[in-house]
């Protein structure tokens, strides 16, 4: 599904993340860890195409991504979640999530102006789908409000469902957990791997939440200063000394 | 969407209304050619105003050359009507589709810069466009174009303006307004969710730079000239004005701020020492005590009229 070769990206002279293979499986929920500034972000603006790499290359379903923007990067089946939240936060819940759908409209312009032809029936469709959509995740009877009046936890489900909506193959999480109590960061979990199976999905996420990502992740990268220092199953990872070392001992439980 | 096209026809309907109570008082000579100038200034406005609205208000991308695609629309058309003797609705369609080609050629390059670098390019452009009109002779140069028939009236201007403001509502309540709405909202985000911004940003410039050049070809034909101290940057920014006046991202707001200073310009006329100086004054206390300008990003609507009046406000929406 992705796969990434030798993967580098350079900052001036800093390489904040180098020589980066990764191998996901169509199916797989992976997990990539690692302290503070390892680079996990930088890697999954790597992926997505807001940064373009140095060296290496990204093959995601058989394509190589190199020279694509986001958007064509998205319009390919890869869609994120990002770690400070970027909704639209003007705008109400259910246009949020409508506006994941619009790269699979058909209409035109034109017969968007004049509302002719398909104009009723695709913009009928996408309200339907949406209101699907978000109740799967529970926010159907907020679909009126704005997305900024949210509870924190809510903003964070309705970015996953909008990421949803763009219909991907791969999911890319960057902390979905970050700021949730223990009891949210534990429904989180089960939403992740529900959604996994119930659309098919591939998933890789970051999480700091250790509980979490040992939790859901069947298997896991992890980073430090920009280089892989170890992958494996959650059992691996939590033996292996030389992660131990990057969290001090501490984080791994 | 049966909804949806009630509250068109019904809105419709309404501007029909409307358009036949003013044509009477205009032929019956109740309202004056003082007041009908102002009127069709008014729409003329409008769709100046609307227009912009599309490119700074919904798609966010803080343009200040309007006054140059105007500029555009009245020279195309002028030239097209004057020179060539066509028909005033290819002059009208003519000054359009000039004014958005050029906007389609302007937008590609400068709506890769952002905020104040966008702002400052297309001042630069408003005025490039009015100093190569001033040196061209075969449109009248400094002296301006003259002897353009008055070929537009309140009729024509009314109805334009109607066409516009649908044409953009329409527009703005479908996917592809959607997707220009999101990039005024965060840019970064619309484009993972698969949407192409740069197209967008084109696309919304370039409709909103035909339609200021519909306006301008309206003025010119209105006023049988077409002076390039018309559309100077502060004809620009006047539209701007009335933007911002009745909120970023509102189109009956673009109306209100539209029909408010045209009108009180006119009311102001007979003091024309103090007439700068009560509308800066009434701008600076909007600013203070209502940044987001007179209606925010909200609309009036049937629905909020109805709500307002008592009666069931959740039949429509």
């Amino acid at each position: 599904m992705l796969k990434t070769n030798k993967l580098s990206i350079m900052f001036g002279g800093l390489r904040a993340v180098s020589n980066l293979n990764l191998d996901i499986k169509k199916g797989q929920l992976v997990g990539l860890i690692g302290p503070n500034g390892a680079g996990k972000t930088t890697a999954f603006n790597l992926l997505t195409g807001v940064y373009q790499p140095t060296e290496g290359e990204v093959m995601f379903d058989g394509k190589n991504t190199r020279g694509l923007k986001p958007f064509q990067v998205t319009q390919l089946g890869m869609a994120r979640t990002f770690q400070n939240i970027r909704l639209f936060a003007n705008l109400t819940v259910l246009d949020n999530v409508k506006i994941a759908y619009h790269f699979h409209v058909k209409y035109s312009v034109a017969e968007a102006v004049f509302r002719l032809g398909r104009y009723f029936s695709e913009e009928a469709e996408i309200e339907e789908k949406a209101i699907e959509l978000l109740k799967i995740f529970g926010l159907e009877g907020k679909k009126d409000e704005l997305a900024k009046n949210l509870p924190y936890g809510e903003q964070r489900r309705l970015e996953i469902a909008r990421a949803l909506a763009t219909k991907p193959k791969l999911l890319l999480l960057d902390e979905p957990a970050a700021g949730m109590n223990p009891q949210e960061t534990h429904d989180l979990m089960n939403l992740i791997r529900w959604i996994r199976d119930k659309f098919d999905l591939t998933i890789l996420l970051i999480e700091h939440d250790m509980g979490l990502v040992m939790g859901v992740c069947e298997h896991i990268y992890v980073l430090e200063y920009g280089s892989l220092i170890a992958e494996g199953t959650p059992e691996e990872i939590k033996q292996n000394p030389r992660v131990i070392e990057a969290y001090l001992g501490e984080e791994v439980s | 969407m049966q909804a949806l096209r009630k509250q068109d026809l019904l809105l419709l309907g309404l501007a029909v209304v409307f358009y036949a109570i003013v044509q009477g008082l205009l032929m019956a000579d109740i309202i004056g050619p003082f007041w009908e100038l102002n009127i069709v200034l008014v729409g003329i406005n409008i769709i100046l105003a609307a227009s912009l609205n599309l490119i700074n208000g919904f798609t966010g991308q803080f343009s200040i050359g309007h006054a140059g695609f105007m500029a555009v629309g009245a020279y195309v058309g002028a030239v097209m009507t004057v020179k060539f003797s066509l028909p005033f609705i290819v002059a009208l369609a003519g000054g359009a589709v000039a004014a958005g080609i050029l906007g389609f050629l302007i937008g590609l390059p400068t709506l890769r810069l952002s905020g104040d670098y966008l702002a400052i390019a297309t001042l630069g452009l408003g005025e490039i466009i009015r100093i190569t009109i001033l040196n061209i002779p075969y449109v009248g140069g400094a002296s301006g174009f003259m002897g353009i028939p008055r070929l537009a009236d309140f009729t024509w201007v009314f109805f334009l303006t109607i066409f516009t403001l649908f044409f953009i509502k329409n527009l703005i309540r479908s996917s592809h307004g959607r997707a220009c709405i999101s990039i005024r909202e965060n840019e970064i985000a619309a484009e993972t969710m698969g949407i192409d911004t740069t197209r967008y940003k084109v696309l919304a410039f370039t409709i909103g730079a035909s339609f200021a050049g519909l306006a301008g070809t309206l003025f010119s034909h209105y006023f049988y000239i077409a002076h390039p101290a018309s559309f100077t940057f502060m004809r620009s920014f006047d539209i701007l004005t009335m933007v911002v006046l009745g909120g970023l991202g509102s189109m009956t707001g673009a109306v209100t701020g539209a029909v408010l200073l045209t009108f009180i310009s006119a009311a102001l006329a007979s003091y024309p020492e103090w007439r700068m100086v009560i509308y800066s004054i009434s701008l600076i206390i909007l600013m203070l005590y209502r940044p987001q300008g007179l209606l925010g990003d909200k609309e009036i609507s049937l629905s909020i009229i109805k709500r307002l009046t008592g009666g069931d406000s959740r039949a429509e929406n």
